[in-house]
C-alpha cells in the first residue's frame, strides 16, 4: 500500500533522513520506534507532504506522494495525527472535527455520520463538543487529534506519538482504540516513544537510528530481540 | 461638551476607515506572519478605481445640473464601490501570487513569465514615450517580445532563488511591491492631484445639537456592513474556518487537507477588497485629493491600528482602528500639528506596554 524508497530529507544543511525504506501493507499496523532525532517525525512529515525529500520516493498505491502538495495527499486517503496533537486551540471541538472532514465538505451526511462515529469512539469529546479545544486536557486533546484525523476517512492513518504525555491508564485506552480503528480496516503507521506498547499492538516494526532503518522485523520478533530490549524497552 | 462629542463622532468615522484597512493587515499577518506593506497602496488603487469610475467609466450625472438623477448616482456609486473592491481583490491576489508565493514555494515558470513582462513592458513603454508618439505601438510590441525573451533569463535567475521561510525576505519584498505600486502609479496616473466630484447629494442632519454629515454616515454604514459580512465569512464559512486554522497552525491546517495557497489567496482578496472599499469611500466622500501616495499615511496608521489591536486578531483590528481614529481626532482638535505623530506615539507606547496588542494573547501551548 505504502512504499518508502531510500528517502533522504534535509533541513537546510542538516540531514534528518539518510536513506529510509519502509513498506506498509494494507490492513497492517506498522510501527517506527527509535530515540529522539532518529527521524520518525520527519518521516511522518514527509509522508504528509509537509517536508520535501531531497531524493527518494514515497509511493502510495502507485502514486508518487513526494510530488504532491499536502492537501492532495489527504484527499488520497492519508491523514495524520501529528506529534504534539496540534489541535486548533481557539476553535471548538466540533469545529476541529469539521476541519478534519475538510476534504469531504460537500458530503454533509457523511460528515455528520463520521462525527457521530468520533463521538462514539471518544464519548468525552461529545461532552465537550462546544468547548474550545485549547481548554481540553492533554488526553482529551489527543483523542480530538485522532478523531479529527479520522474525519477525512483515511485508508492510511499516521499516528505520531499518540501516547506522549498521557496518564498510564489513558495510554492503555489509546492503544486499545488504535487496535479498534485498525479492525475497521484502516491501515496504521504508528510512531512511538513507548516502544513496548507500540510493539504489542503492531504487526511489524522498524527501528530507526540517526535517520536510518537499523532493524526491520515482525513486532513479536522485535519484542524478543535482545538489542531492542536493551536499547528501547529498558531491560 | 458638544464640540467634544462632535470630535468623537468624527473620530469614529475616520476610525472606521482605519479599521477597514487594518483588517487586511491583520488577516494577512494572521495567515502568513507577514506585514504586507503594499496594503496601503491597494487602498490607493481603490481610490483611483473610484476616481476613474466616477469621472470616466460610469455615466454619473452632475447633480448641480440634474438634481433628479440622485437615485441613478446612488446606484452607480454602489457599482463603483463593488468595482473598487473587485479590482483591489484581483490586485491583492496578483500580489500574493507573484510576489509572496514564489518566496514560499519556489519560483515557477509562470512567475518567470510574469516578472519578465513586468520588467520588459515599462522599459519599452518608457523608450516609446521618449520618441515620436506614432511609434508607440511598435515599442509595445517590442515589450511583449522582450517579455518572452526575458523568460529564460528569469527562469535562470529563479534557479538561484531558493524558497526560504525567511520573514525578512518577505518583508523586503512587501516594501518592494509597495514602491512598485506607488511609482507605477505616478508613472501611469500622473502625480497631479485628482478629485472625485460630489456624486451624491450632501445633507446635514441636526440631532441634539450635533451635526451629522451624510457622507460620514454613509462611510460608517458601509464599513459596518462590510465588517459584519467579514465576521460572518470568517466565523461560519468554509474558507473562513480554513483561514482561522491556518492562522493558528499552518502545518496542522495542511494536514486537514486545506489547500493553504488557495486560502491565503482568498485572505488577500478579502483584505484588499476592504481596503479598496475604504479607498473609494474616502476619495469620494471626504474630498481628499487622490494621488499615487494616497495610501502611504493611512496605510501606516492602519498598520499601527492592527498592532494596537493585536496583530492577527480580527476584532482587535476593528477596535484598534476605532481607537486610532478617535485619538487622532481628539488630538487634532487641540493640537493639529500633532495629528500625524500621534499614531506613531501610540505605536511606541503599545510596543512598550503591551506588545501583543490590546486583544492579542501570548499563547502558550500544551505539550
Amino acid at each position: 500500500m505504502l512504499v518508502i524508497q531510500d528517502l533522504h530529507v534535509y533541513y537546510g544543511a542538516i540531514r534528518a533522513l539518510d536513506g529510509i525504506s519502509i513498506e506498509v501493507k494494507e490492513g497492517e499496523i506498522v510501527t517506527m520506534i527509535g530515540a529522539n532525532g532518529a527521524g520518525k517525525s520527519t518521516t511522518m512529515r514527509t509522508l504528509s507532504g509537509l517536508v520535501r525529500p531531497r531524493s527518494g520516493a514515497v509511493m502510495f498505491e502507485g502514486k508518487a506522494l513526494h510530488l504532491l502538495p499536502a492537501h492532495e495527499i489527504v484527499a488520497l486517503g492519508i491523514s495524520q495525527s501529528p506529534e504534539g496533537r496540534r489541535v486548533f486551540a481557539n476553535m471548538s471541538v466540533r469545529e476541529n472535527l469539521e476541519l478534519g472532514g475538510y476534504v469531504h465538505y460537500k458530503k454533509k451526511a457523511q460528515i455528520a455520520e463520521d462525527m457521530d462515529r468520533a463521538f462514539t469512539l471518544f464519548p468525552r469529546l461529545k461532552e465537550r463538543e462546544a468547548q474550545l479545544a485549547g481548554t481540553l486536557s492533554g488526553g482529551e486533546q489527543q483523542m480530538l487529534a485522532i478523531g479529527r484525523a479520522l474525519m477525512s476517512r483515511p485508508r492510511l492513518l499516521l499516528l505520531d506519538e499518540p501516547s506522549l504525555g498521557l496518564a498510564p491508564f489513558l495510554v492503555q485506552t489509546i492503544f486499545q482504540i488504535i487496535r479498534d480503528i485498525n479492525k475497521t480496516g484502516v491501515t496504521i503507521l504508528l510512531v512511538e516513544q513507548n516502544a513496548n506498547q507500540a510493539l504489542r499492538v503492531a504487526h511489524r516494526g522498524y527501528v530507526l537510528e540517526t535517520g536510518r532503518v537499523v532493524l526491520a522485523d515482525t513486532a513479536a520478533n522485535l519484542l524478543s530481540n535482545d538489542e531492542v530490549r536493551q536499547a528501547y524497552l529498558g531491560e | 461638551m458638544q464640540a467634544l462629542v462632535q470630535t468623537l463622532i468624527y473620530g469614529v468615522e475616520t476610525g472606521a476607515i482605519y479599521a477597514l484597512i487594518a483588517l487586511g493587515y491583520t488577516m494577512v499577518y494572521g495567515v502568513l506572519r507577514l506585514i504586507n506593506f503594499a496594503h496601503g497602496d491597494v487602498y490607493m488603487i481603490g481610490a483611483f478605481v473610484g476616481f476613474f469610475a466616477c469621472t470616466q467609466w460610469l455615466p454619473f450625472k452632475d447633480l448641480s445640473q440634474h438634481p433628479e438623477a440622485a437615485m441613478l448616482n446612488v446606484v452607480l456609486a454602489l457599482v463603483t464601490l463593488l468595482l473598487s473592491m473587485l479590482i483591489c481583490a484581483l490586485l491583492g491576489i496578483t500580489i500574493e501570487r507573484f510576489a509572496y508565493r514564489p518566496l514560499r514555494n519556489g519560483f515557477r515558470n509562470a512567475d518567470a513569465h510574469f516578472w519578465g513582462f513586468v520588467i520588459a513592458l515599462p522599459v519599452t513603454a518608457f523608450a516609446g514615450a521618449m520618441t515620436t508618439t506614432k511609434r508607440q505601438g511598435v515599442f509595445l510590441f517590442a515589450g511583449v517580445v522582450i517579455g518572452f525573451i526575458m523568460r529564460p533569463v528569469m527562469a535562470y535567475l529563479a534557479k538561484r532563488i531558493k524558497p526560504s521561510g525567511s520573514r525578512l525576505n518577505a518583508l523586503i519584498t512587501a516594501i518592494g511591491v509597495s514602491l512598485m505600486l506607488e511609482n507605477g502609479g505616478i508613472n501611469i496616473f500622473g502625480a497631479d492631484p485628482k478629485f472625485i466630484p460630489d456624486i451624491l447629494p450632501k445633507r446635514q442632519f441636526n440631532l441634539f445639537g450635533l451635526v451629522f454629515d451624510s457622507s460620514g454616515l454613509i462611510i460608517l454604514a458601509i464599513a459596518a456592513i462590510l465588517m459584519a459580512l467579514l465576521r460572518y465569512i470568517v466565523l461560519y464559512t468554509r474558507p473562513g474556518k480554513a483561514m482561522r486554522a491556518i492562522s493558528h497552525d499552518i502545518d496542522a491546517a495542511k494536514l486537514m487537507g486545506i489547500n493553504t495557497d488557495r486560502v491565503i489567496s482568498f485572505t488577500f482578496a478579502l483584505g484588499a477588497s476592504l481596503a479598496g472599499a475604504a479607498g473609494f469611500m474616502v476619495a469620494a466622500f471626504t474630498n481628499i485629493k487622490v494621488v499615487p501616495l494616497f495610501g502611504l499615511q493611512p496605510g501606516l496608521k492602519a498598520f499601527v491600528a492592527a498592532v494596537l489591536g493585536g496583530a492577527g486578531n480580527i476584532p482587535g483590528a476593528t477596535l484598534g482602528g476605532l481607537i486610532m481614529g478617535v485619538v487622532e481626532s481628539l488630538v487634532a482638535s487641540k493640537f493639529p500639528q500633532w495629528r500625524d505623530a500621534v499614531a506613531f506615539i501610540l505605536l511606541i507606547v503599545i510596543l512598550l506596554v503591551r506588545p501583543a496588542g490590546l486583544l492579542g494573547k501570548n499563547t502558550a501551548e500544551k505539550v
